[in-house]
């Protein structure tokens, strides 16, 4: 089993440190080192590294690539000044969910190119490249797909700007939340963005593998924490972001998911999905993605019933115990008509009903 | 990672310990179990005067990673429960063989844990996989 799994970049590094490794996604990755509790606090108070090179990592080069993405999402992508960057959705015909993921517009190069990085899930890696494929026309742009060529590392964290900044000459304090630059750490060519999936102010940082290993060992060095898949867990979930597979898939759409702020109808023309998303506005949804916190320390897990009344009116889609809100949450579709902030519901966990109460998401906002 | 596992126990290939005192035996799961669940947060174990069976499920313990059922080593009825762990599941990993005790059985068949691995046997189990 364990030989079919690809490894990454960083696999030496994390096996150096002991970390706990297992099966995600066709990749053999960290779920944790110290412990996912201490990883988690490290990234809420000073800052953590997630070696995240099993994402996909995409690129797209072109004439005229901004019209074609534009059918593939439902958010305009045509307010990315060069520089900046959008967290969207790839939909389907009926309004669902290929993934999410997001683009990076880097703007035109020295023959009036377009340049667009795209990084995606690593489940879902294959499965949006042959979706792209088929719905691009690539006489026109250039897809590359960098997925096994590149190292990709997650800082994150409320100190993570002054571990980076620490190793490179770019100004950091000019990037703000969703902005990228092609610059160096380390002397050596890097891309970096303030993106990441933990609730905290962070960088995510993709450069050539042996570079990676570097990055890794010199953010060691000035005690960035190194963390896992679990802790990521716990972190994104505090956060209320959406994990794919899990809490979105191809049968919701983003108006289900609490994801209707990415979709922008009036500013935009015609897209994969647009008149099923049109439909489910005009008419309403059935069912939305709510937030649930749980009386005590059970933890209501993925496929977990939720009843009201007695009876079965939804699922819970993940579940932890979060560390920093300190208690057990959930995120869970619910009926609209119960997804209100105070409504109290059930979660039947292994035979047993246990009392929750739907919260508004995020469970934790970072302090500014 | 080398885990202690006292000699004086007797273990199941499914993680639990059995310490044997007259005719009760005292239940509790090892330090490589505990390891492998990483954070423990919750723990349920069972009433006094429940009847258990081995093989058979006597509790649940749940970490932030999974949820697993705690087979019973012994058959019996429960004459102690560590509800003090229950309560703090989290302290679990810092005294696995003595104050993480789970639960005390007083059992109808001493013969029942003739065929348990001894410590070195376990050690061999588990540090072998």
């Amino acid at each position: 089993m364990k030989d079919t799994l690809l490894r990454t970049p960083l696999y030496g590094a994390a096996i150096a440190l002991n970390a706990r490794m297992v099966g995600f996604s066709g990749w053999e990755m960290p779920v944790h080192f110290a412990g996912i509790g201490q990883e988690h606090h490290a990234v809420r108070n000073d800052a953590g590294m997630f070696d995240i090179s099993h994402m996909g990592k995409f690129s797209l080069q072109g004439k005229d690539v901004l019209t074609q993405i534009q059918q593939l999402v439902p958010s305009d992508l045509s307010r990315l000044q060069p520089g900046q960057a959008q967290y969207t959705v790839l939909l389907n015909p009926q309004g669902g969910i290929v993934d999410d993921l997001i683009f990076y517009y880097q703007g035109l190069d020295g023959s009036d190119q377009q340049r667009w990085v795209v990084i995606v899930n690593a489940a879902t890696t294959q499965k949006d490249k042959t979706w792209m494929l088929e719905n691009l026309d690539t006489s026109d742009l250039t897809f590359y797909d960098h997925s096994l060529e590149k190292a990709l590392i997650a800082l994150q964290g409320r100190k993570a700007k002054e571990h980076l900044q620490a190793i490179t000459s770019d100004d950091l304090s000019l990037l703000k939340p969703f902005e990228h630059l092609e610059g160096t750490v380390l002397g050596h060519p890097a891309f970096i963005a303030r993106t990441g999936y933990t609730g905290e102010d962070g960088f995510e940082i993709m450069v050539d593998p042996a570079v990676g290993v570097e990055l890794w060992r010199s953010l060691l060095s000035t005690g960035v924490v190194p963390c896992g898949l679990g802790a990521r867990d716990t972190l994104r979930l505090e956060a209320a972001m959406a994990l794919y597979g899990q809490d979105i898939n191809d049968s919701i759409s983003p108006l289900e998911a609490g994801l209707g702020w990415l979709v922008h109808l009036d500013s935009k023309g015609d897209f994969i999905g647009r008149s099923a998303l049109e439909r489910q506005k005009q008419e309403g949804v059935k069912r939305r993605l709510v937030g649930l916190q749980m009386q005590g320390r059970n933890i209501a897990r993925h496929g977990y019933p939720v009843l009201f009344e007695g009876k079965e009116v939804g699922i819970v889609t993940s579940g932890t115990l979060a560390p920093t809100v300190g208690s057990a949450i959930a995120l869970a579709y619910l009926p609209v008509e119960l997804a209100q902030p105070g409504q109290q519901v059930e979660v039947s966990i292994r035979g047993k009903l246990y009392p929750a109460i739907v919260v508004k998401r995020p469970f934790y906002r970072a302090k500014k | 990672m080398a885990f202690d596992y006292p000699d004086h126990l007797k273990y199941t290939d499914t993680h639990e310990y059995t310490q044997l005192e007259g005719d009760v035996a005292i239940v509790g799961i090892t330090a490589f179990a505990i390891d492998q669940l990483g954070d423990i947060v919750f723990l349920e174990v069972p009433d006094v005067g429940t009847e258990v069976t081995k093989g058979e499920s006597f509790g649940t313990i749940e970490s932030v990673k999974a949820v697993e059922d705690l087979k019973s080593p012994v058959t019996g009825t429960v004459v102690e429960a560590n509800t003090e762990m229950a309560d703090a599941p989290e302290n679990l990993a810092n005294d696995p063989y003595s104050a993480g005790w789970l639960i005390k059985v007083k059992i109808s068949d001493p013969s029942e844990i003739e065929n348990s691995l001894s410590a070195e046997q376990y050690r061999g189990l588990v540090e072998g996989s």
